[in-house]
């Protein structure tokens, strides 16, 4: 009676993607020294910020997507003005 | 060994509470930025120079934040057909020589005056242009309370209809969210004027959008959904740019990333619970209280580097202490005006689809008789 319709949660992206973001980030702050060494080298090395840059955003993008949809915040339906 | 540490002077050590903190920010930028369309940048730059970053790392690693969030919101939006690729493009090419031109002089000033010279710079960037665009999103927003939404979102001034009737042989385009032939020699100087100031401040958005909307005559949508193709076309150029130099700290624009995907994503769902005049509100008066935060690290800049202005070093706590406060309110007001309308609009879309679940029932119920 809640809801009109019922959406299908997406409970599977939401896990998979939620371990992998929580293992990239745990690398991440474990190997702040090699990071921030591999960052400030420049040149061809650039391509290390924003190659990480294109897999966090990939993988946690996918992860918070689900995480609202898992806790029902979605947006709201265009409804068409019944006159 | 010695080496090693002199590159890396200008990364900061990150410990929990600064790594939470910029969690935090993230999520608040993340949700304002989703809410508003664009910007965000606006207060995570400035948010990781309040915690000690220097101003030219905290714009290079916002920016490598930001393009590839760019790129996965530009998809997104053109399935809904809101995005202009070809003005995207064209604006992104010119854009990027902007980037690279803004780059320079972000280097050079750096090389020339040091971390306070950027900063300071920066933040006199932030300053002027939080100041124009700002009290103009303002006044904007209180004009068109006042209009439908359809009148409201198109633009129409005496610079779009002057613009719409310039004739340039050999340099006339069709762009189809404008529905008009307009002359590259116009959109060139804007995408350059676009990415000179995200190579400054990290938000090209800023002159982007509000240029599309009120020069060329794009509709708000259609210029915030294009504004990501040039997000990402300048962004992913100028982050390899700083990044090649060395200036990109990964960590930084990482745990940004972090907070303000989970805000992206919220502030976007808001937006489809308020109406138009509200975002640009928002937008407005964040945009000011950001200005006075930065407003008040200029005499802190110029102390160190001499010039003009001598503070005490109580002073120099107190004014870093609160611009800090500032800053911060900034961000709990865009959070508690986006986390409100969002709240209040769940509450009423639950309470109708209830009403509207009851009538049905009863609708049933009458047929069975």
């Amino acid at each position: 009676m809640e809801r009109v319709l019922v959406k299908k949660r997406p409970y599977k992206k939401f896990f998979v993607f939620g371990i992998l973001s929580t293992t990239l980030y745990y690398l991440l702050i474990t190997h702040q020294e090699l990071v921030k060494e591999l960052c400030s080298k420049g040149k061809w090395y650039a391509l290390f910020p924003i190659i990480t840059a294109f897999v966090f955003s990939y993988v946690h993008g996918n992860f918070t997507d689900a995480f609202w949809s898992v806790l029902g915040i979605e947006p709201k339906k265009k409804r068409k003005e019944v006159k | 060994m010695v080496g090693e540490v002199l590159t890396q002077t200008h990364f900061v050590d990150l410990g929990i509470i600064q790594i939470l903190y910029l969690i935090f920010v993230g999520f608040v930028g993340g949700l304002v930025s989703g809410f508003i369309g664009s910007g965000g940048a606006f207060v995570l730059t400035p948010s990781m120079m309040s915690v000690g970053v220097p101003g030219l790392v905290a714009v290079a690693s916002n920016m490598c934040h930001k393009f590839p969030k760019a790129l996965v919101g530009a998809i997104k939006r053109a399935k809904f057909g809101q995005v202009d690729v070809r003005l995207g493009l064209i604006m992104g090419a010119s854009a990027e020589a902007g980037v690279m031109v803004g780059a320079h002089i972000q280097e050079y000033i750096k090389r020339m005056w040091g971390d306070a010279g950027s900063s300071l710079y920066v933040s006199l960037a932030f300053v002027v242009v939080l100041s124009i665009v700002g009290t103009y999103v303002l006044l904007d927003a209180f004009k068109s309370k006042n209009l439908s939404e359809e009148i409201a979102d198109k633009p129409d001034n005496k610079i779009i209809r002057f613009i719409h009737s310039l004739r340039i042989p050999g340099t006339m385009v069709y762009f189809p969210s404008i529905g008009k032939e307009i002359s590259i020699l116009v959109t060139i100087p804007l995408g350059f004027a676009t990415g000179m100031l995200a190579a400054t401040i990290a938000v090209g958005g800023f002159i982007g959008v509000p240029s599309m909307m009120y020069i060329l005559g794009a509709p708000a949508l259609k210029a915030s959904a294009t504004e990501l193709v040039i997000a990402f076309v300048m962004g992913a150029g100028g982050s390899f740019k700083y990044a090649w130099s060395g200036f990109v700290d990964i960590r930084l624009a990482m745990f940004i990333l972090l907070g303000s995907l989970f805000g992206v994503q919220l502030g976007a769902i808001g937006t489809t619970y308020v109406k138009d005049y509200m975002i640009k509100i928002v937008m407005g008066t964040i945009m000011l209280i950001v200005l006075a935060s930065r407003g008040l690290m200029i005499p802190v800049y110029l102390h160190q580097l001499n010039v003009w202005v001598h503070l005490t070093p109580e002073m120099i706590k107190w004014l870093k202490g609160l611009s800090f406060a500032v800053n911060f309110t900034a961000l709990l007001v865009g959070c508690f005006i986006v986390l409100g309308a969002l709240i209040k609009g769940i509450k009423e879309e639950r309470a109708y689809l209830r009403k509207e679940a009851l009538r049905i029932a009863e609708e049933k119920a009458l047929e069975r008789f």
